[in-house]
């Protein structure tokens, strides 16, 4: 039996989840990751992808995060996301306002480096459009 | 002197009047409630923030701390964000708010520094717009905005880090009443960059433990302070929305009272003129009779 850890998952709204798991996965912003118990102190930055939590009776379950940062404890692991929510109450028409947003936000951008900000963007939001779709 | 008929339009209308108010009262209790649940649910983001913000502060060199938390270095300009509520009826909610923001700058001023204001909210916009006009340089609108959430804060975020990117500033502060409890709400201004209260959080200490960044320290403060601004305008703007329900709630609770003395004074003055018409009446029958 894996080892269970205090995991928290906070938006700015509220806090969504706060329970012992055994297995989180994050997408952090250089790649999914997964946190066990014991895990080093980390500190990353995520994008927008999908969390998987897996509780100590087995159960995976799955939340929506649009990008935010883990930071990883001793003691636990906090997500602290910009906007959060349980993969089952996404709607498709939020989705496609923010992949909107973020193809405007590449069309205006002026400098390289707001250019390719705004297409990693685009890039993750039309991944994470059809992870959703998928599942 | 009234006539009985006059008394009793206006014994009407104050009671109309005293509906109405009680039924705001009541409408400004139900959305305080709201308005502190929201408050609270987002107390644990901010709280967690600031720990994490001072861990990683302390593990950030100097040199390498981002221009938003160190600052530019001089303070000639100055914005003021002024929070204040859409709608009136609520007592000195706003006043008190504009008035210390009016102090502020009055003294900025007189310190011969360059003062730029921000409002958010028509109300604080429209008393400051009286002597300070010149000096609001936007506007945001919340009006359309039944429960503030995060993307309102993170809009206002985002426009403060561009003009401070842009140069356009070196300070800014952030005014918004802050919700004691019902009968006090307590105007605040608060500094929000350079963000230099932050380092004062005690660091929660990891044991001795070396901490993994990814990417490294600097660009991730670099990606969470911009976010923190946020949060912070956000936390303003929902101690704004339950302050301002609680000066509303107060406010209205004293126009009730007020009605119910009114209702009861004009009651007396109706009830002592229509004696008075009786007995002048029973006088006119009286000598009427006698004449005979």
């Amino acid at each position: 039996m894996a080892e269970a850890f205090q995991f928290e998952l906070v938006s700015p709204e509220r806090l969504l989840l706060s329970e012992q798991v055994i297995e989180v996965v994050v997408p952090g912003t250089e790649g999914y990751m997964t946190v066990l118990a014991h895990h080093a102190p980390l500190m990353a930055t995520i994008k927008p992808g999908v969390v998987t939590v897996k509780t100590p009776d087995g159960k995976p379950d799955s939340y929506v995060v649009f990008g935010g940062f883990v930071d990883v404890t001793p003691d636990g692991c906090i997500l602290l996301a910009e906007s959060a929510v349980h993969v089952t109450d996404i709607k498709a028409d939020e989705l496609q306002n923010r992949i909107k947003d973020a193809k405007e936000d590449f069309e205006d951008a002026t400098t390289r480096e707001e250019k390719s900000r705004a297409e990693d963007l685009l890039g993750q939001l039309t991944t994470l459009q059809e992870a959703i779709k998928a599942a | 002197m009234p006539s009985l008929k006059d008394l009793r339009n206006r014994i009407a209308s104050v009671k109309a009047t005293q509906k109405i108010t009680k039924a705001m009262q009541m409408v400004a209790a139900a959305k305080l409630r709201r308005a502190q649940e929201a408050a609270e649910a987002a107390r644990p983001y901010s709280q967690r923030m600031a720990a994490v913000l001072a861990n990683i502060a302390s593990n950030v060199d100097g040199d390498d701390a981002p221009v938003l938390m160190s600052g530019t270095g001089k303070d000639d300009v100055h914005l003021l964000i002024v929070c204040t509520s859409e709608r009136g009826l609520c007592g000195g909610f706003n006043s008190q708010i504009a008035r210390l923001a009016r102090d502020h700058t009055r003294r900025l001023l007189a310190d011969g520094k360059t003062v730029k204001i921000i409002t958010v909210g028509k109300k604080g916009a429209d008393i400051l717009r009286r002597d300070l006009g010149k000096l609001i340089i936007d506007h945001v609108n919340l009006r359309e905005v039944k429960q503030v959430g995060f993307t309102n804060a993170d809009e206002i975020g985002h426009k403060i880090i561009g003009l401070y990117n842009e140069g356009a500033f070196d300070v800014a502060t952030l005014f918004y009443s802050e919700f004691k409890s019902v009968i006090s709400q307590i105007p605040t201004a608060q500094q929000l960059i350079p963000a230099s209260a932050i380092g004062d959080a005690e660091p929660e200490t990891a044991g001795d433990a070396v901490y993994e960044y990814e990417p490294d320290p600097a660009a991730i403060l670099g990606d969470l302070i911009p976010r923190n601004i946020s949060v912070q305008v956000f936390r303003a703007l929902l101690e704004n929305a339950a302050s301002e329900q609680g000066a509303r709630m107060s406010a209205m609770d004293n126009a009730t009272r007020n009605a119910g003395d009114m209702i009861n004074k004009l009651t007396m003055s109706y009830n002592r003129q229509r004696q008075a018409q009786i007995t002048k009446e029973l006088i006119e029958i009286i000598s009427g009779a006698e004449a005979l």
